[in-house]
């Protein structure tokens, strides 16, 4: 192991005098940490919505009125033409329309609850989904005001259920979205660096020299892990600093248990983007083989998106995933504040993906061919 | 001169051509990811684990819990006590727990406490929840709701366009600037700009055969859109076509771009795949809605072209607009197209001076 | 006198294309040993396969004592590589790249920092020790390599194409340096296309096709040949 110092100080005194790499690890996480909470808000609001009032009654009235209030919708047009309104939710003008039907406030002066129609363009799910229920909220919020000044008795109101959201009381999306961007920007990291610098290391020749020397595989592989490990760490530190000190969100469980699952995390993505260099002639393989894997750990770890509503088999398939247990982790970690020992299984598996990633790392690597 | 150009054009077909296992690799992946993403990338929330604490197991409660047992969306984790429930939805065990009050028979007072650090399952769960824990009573709803376009509220279809937008760009601007570069760090750069043929055709002859290249993955992504997904792509092929070739150039314009900046191939590689992802996944509306961006942000947006491209791809291939309504979009990015290449070809020029 | 390298048989194929073709020589302790060839004769595959970086198809032999199959590791430990291909790192400098290598081999900081200043000396290069190597001219950095090659005094040196590309100058003062390490008890084994090297060489072997065609000391090869130099030996050869 005494050759390794050696190397590893080569490996830093390069990247020291690279003049684009330095730059960009430093820069680069900052720069994403500052603007990703901004981005990351998936709240509701501006939805565009089309009031159709058969009615033109007062009560029709009160309820266009609470929409009007709410922050989260933009009443566009209010209209008794059905098709007209149906026309501007084709033109993509209105997300949603409502409906109040002919008779409306009649029927509820008898005791009779007719139907409100709220028709939503889903082609954005989440809009769709959260942008009617908003909807329904707010209507239902109108409705049982002007059944408390009737003094009549609405089925809407009389609600059974409380609802109680830990950890995130106000559901705000930036604290569910933070710990994914950090993961995607250490894994972008630590994944085409050290295997380009690999492949480079091919293209140029000079794995030759190295070949040629006594140097174990070991040794050599763990130079090109361990930089991109710390590196990794650092990426760590910048996203928890620029997002503490600039929106105030802090972990709230241990730090150690982060840098603890961190360290395992970069071991195995390093490990495993350095097998893929060993396979690889250039660069531009090792590149496009990375951006398929990268890809699909983003979009299928659970990070962007929830793991449980992937089918069955896919849902399988990401247990081979290292990002799936991290993301499982910073995020139980950070906003639950969840301890190792409760996560001792992903931790496990970590750890299991860290030791078998660099091994075969080490083993792929072919001094003789 | 158009003698020449085929030349060129052959030369590079035939590095393309050699190079079996990069062929492979940018004709297979793009299509792999697409039909992944198809299949499991979905915003919609299935299988959420619910746990129950009930005091009191009467026979309303067991009535209620079997509702969510034999519920799709919900998989039921057994009965915790009240004093678990933070350890419960903290070790992420459960991501809900339902508390029946003891009188439930009675007075049906229920709690739904819901793990918040996952909003998404967490918004769209409370509200399955109380569905069906109500069961028949929530019948009595006073709404009627209609999801258009798409009715199974199926997000496959919102993210196909907008996974189509991400990977064309950065496969195509790594391609070429990769390409490019690479040429230059080998050498062989110098040997054609020596020879008499305009600088102009030689980054035409880098783009042909990529284009081919990515024009075969467009072609077997929207068959596979349409016959495997069940994407509709109801505004009509050709403007889908269309609008989408004049994106392939783009990105491979951008390769060009990069390729100016780059000096060696890790770098081109770096700014291609890794810093380019970033704006996209930020700025595109592929996952986070553009309206909700401060203005200064969605300044920003307007300068990437994937917004543009998601934003028309998704009208023409999901809401079935015609193409004359994307002509903003196809405007915006005819423009940027014309620009980068200007821009590209002008730098390349002056570099040779 | 003890035979460092000793090759039976040796072979090496690619797919149908057979790049060597059961090569059989020794070299021993102390030579200067020429392996002569033209471009493609099959020399640079030759000098992999002793040197541990590709398997031998067929054939057996040792380098150093050790077999060649089996023992490619504790061959390395004997050795010193020059590549045809310049494979330093030319983002370190050239104390930087000596520092790395000699501590692979196991040297102690102070052991190379007392060769390296011993090495550079004899070259007149210390006034560079810290230059980048990206940066120097061509020969020096063939010159460099040749240093790099030699700084954990191994037993044997293989250097391939070492004056490919080099001025006539620089070629003769790398000749000077490779007879200086060799009067000290290292072998080097040496390929190159110039035939007028030849002649700075103990033996030599000419390979055409993959195959040894001649081996012995030049005089007698110009001998046999009836040729006035080693350049007329090769054409004679070749038809």
């Amino acid at each position: 192991m005494k050759c390794l110092k050696f190397l590893l100080r080569k490996e830093i005194i390069q990247f020291r005098r690279n003049k684009f790499l330095p730059r960009l690890i430093f820069a680069f996480p900052i720069l994403i940490m500052l603007i990703a909470p901004i981005v990351a808000n998936m709240e509701v609001r501006g939805v565009n919505v089309a009031f159709v009032d058969c009615d033109h009654s007062a009560i029709s009235r009160r309820v266009l009125s609470h929409l009007n209030a709410s922050k989260h919708f933009m009443v566009k047009q209010v209209t008794a033409d059905y098709l007209l309104a149906y026309g501007l939710l084709e033109a993509g003008r209105v997300d949603v329309i409502v409906s109040i039907p002919e008779g409306f406030e009649k029927s509820i002066m008898g005791g009779i609850v007719p139907k409100i129609k709220v028709d939503a363009n889903a082609i954005n799910a989440t809009k769709g989904m959260l942008g009617s229920q908003y909807i329904m909220m707010t209507i239902a919020s109108a409705l049982s005001e002007v059944a408390a000044e009737n003094g009549l008795s609405m089925s809407a109101d009389s609600d059974p259920a409380s609802v109680r959201y830990f950890y995130n009381e106000t559901l705000d999306y930036r604290f569910y979205m933070i710990p994914a961007f950090i993961i995607i920007l250490i894994q972008l990291v630590c994944c085409f660096i050290p295997a380009l610098n690999l492949v480079l290391e091919k293209e140029k020749g000079t794995i030759e020299q190295i070949n040629v020397t006594p140097v174990s595989r070991l040794e050599f592989t763990l130079s090109k892990l361990i930089p991109y490990w710390i590196i990794g760490l650092v990426v760590l530190t910048e996203g928890i600093l620029t997002v503490g000190l600039v929106y105030g969100l802090w972990p709230v469980g241990s730090t150690g248990a982060i840098y603890l699952a961190a360290i395992l995390f970069t071991f195995a993505m390093s490990g495993f983007a350095v097998t893929i260099a060993n396979g690889s002639d250039t660069m531009q393989q090792s590149i496009f083989v990375l951006f398929f894997f990268v890809m699909i750990f983003m979009l299928m770890s659970g990070m962007l998106t929830p793991l449980g509503s992937m089918p069955r088999w896919a849902q399988w398939i990401t247990v081979v995933f290292p990002p799936r247990y991290f993301i499982a982790i910073l995020r139980a970690v950070y906003l639950k504040g969840t301890t190792v020992l409760e996560l001792g299984v992903d931790y496990l598996a970590l750890a299991g993906f860290a030791v078998v990633f660099c091994m075969v790392a080490a083993l792929t690597y072919c001094k003789q061919e | 001169m158009q003698i020449r150009l085929s030349a060129f054009i052959r030369k590079e077909m035939l590095h393309i051509l050699r190079d079996k296992r990069t062929m492979l690799v940018v004709l297979v992946i793009p299509v792999m990811l697409i039909l992944l993403f198809g299949f499991t990338v979905t915003t919609d929330v299935n299988n959420i684990n619910v746990a129950v604490c009930a005091p009191n197991r009467c026979h309303a409660v067991s009535e209620s819990v079997n509702r969510l047992v034999f519920s799709s969306y919900f998989r039921f984790k057994g009965y915790v006590d009240a004093a678990d429930i933070d350890m419960t939805l903290r070790t992420g065990k459960a991501a809900a727990v339902v508390v029946f009050a003891a009188d439930y028979a009675t007075s049906g007072l229920f709690q739904l406490i819901l793990d918040g650090a996952d909003v998404n399952t967490a918004s769209t769960s409370q509200a399955y929840l109380q569905h069906v824990i109500l069961g028949e009573k929530a019948r009595q709803s006073l709404f009627e709701m209609h999801q258009l376009y798409n009715p199974q509220m199926k997000s496959a279809f919102n993210f196909v366009p907008g996974i189509m937008g991400m990977i064309f760009l950065l496969i195509c601007a790594m391609m070429t600037s990769v390409s490019i570069v690479k040429e230059k760090e080998v050498g062989t750069m110098e040997v054609l700009l020596v020879s008499p043929v305009k600088p102009a055709y030689i980054i035409i002859s880098k783009m042909v055969p990529y284009l081919l290249l990515s024009c075969i993955d467009l072609a077997t992504i929207l068959l596979l859109a349409r016959f495997v997904l069940d994407v509709p792509l109801a505004g009509g092929v050709w403007g889908i076509v269309g609008i989408s070739v004049l994106y392939l150039v783009l990105s491979l314009a951008l390769g060009m771009m990069v390729s100016n900046m780059a000096r060696s191939q890790i770098v081109a590689l770096l700014i291609s795949a890794m810093v380019m992802m970033m704006p996209v996944l930020f700025f595109s509306g592929l996952m986070f809605p553009i309206e909700n961006l401060p203005w200064a942000l969605r300044w920003i947006s307007y300068v990437i072209p994937a917004r543009w491209y998601i934003d028309a791809m998704r009208k023409l291939m999901i809401e079935g607009v015609a193409f004359i309504g994307v002509m903003l979009e196809f405007g915006i990015l005819l423009g940027q197209t014309l620009l980068l290449i200007a821009v590209s070809t002008k730098k390349f020029n002056d570099r040779l001076e | 006198m003890d035979n460092v390298i000793e090759v039976r048989n040796l072979t090496k194929r690619f797919g149908s294309f057979t790049a060597v073709d059961a090569i059989s020589f020794e070299v021993p302790k102390g030579e200067i040993f020429g392996f002569l060839g033209a471009n493609g004769a099959g020399k640079t595959t030759a000098i992999r396969m002793l040197c541990g970086l590709s398997f031998p198809t067929e054939g057996s032999g040792t380098v150093a004592g050790f077999d060649i199959m089996t023992q490619g590791e504790q061959i390395k430990r004997h050795i010193g590589y020059m590549s045809q291909r310049f494979s330093l790192y030319g983002d370190l400098t050239v104390f930087e790249n000596m520092q790395l290598f000699g501590g692979i081999y196991g040297m102690s900081e102070k052991q190379i920092a007392a060769r390296a200043a011993e090495l550079l000396e004899k070259v007149q290069f210390s006034g560079h020790r810290n230059d980048l190597v990206g940066s120097l001219p061509l020969g020096w950095k063939q010159k460099l390599a040749f240093l790099v090659a030699t700084v954990h005094n191994p037993e044997i040196v293989f250097l391939d194409e070492p004056t490919g590309g080099v001025d006539p100058i620089t070629r003769r003062q790398f000749w000077t340096m490779i007879r200086e390490a060799a009067s000290s008890g290292t072998t080097i084994f040496v390929t190159t296309h110039y035939m007028d090297e030849a002649g700075y060489c103990n033996r030599v072997s000419i390979m055409m096709d993959g195959r040894i065609k001649a081996l012995d000391t030049p005089s007698v090869l110009m001998k046999e040949y009836k040729a006035e130099s080693m350049n007329e030996v090769f054409v004679k050869l070749c038809r």
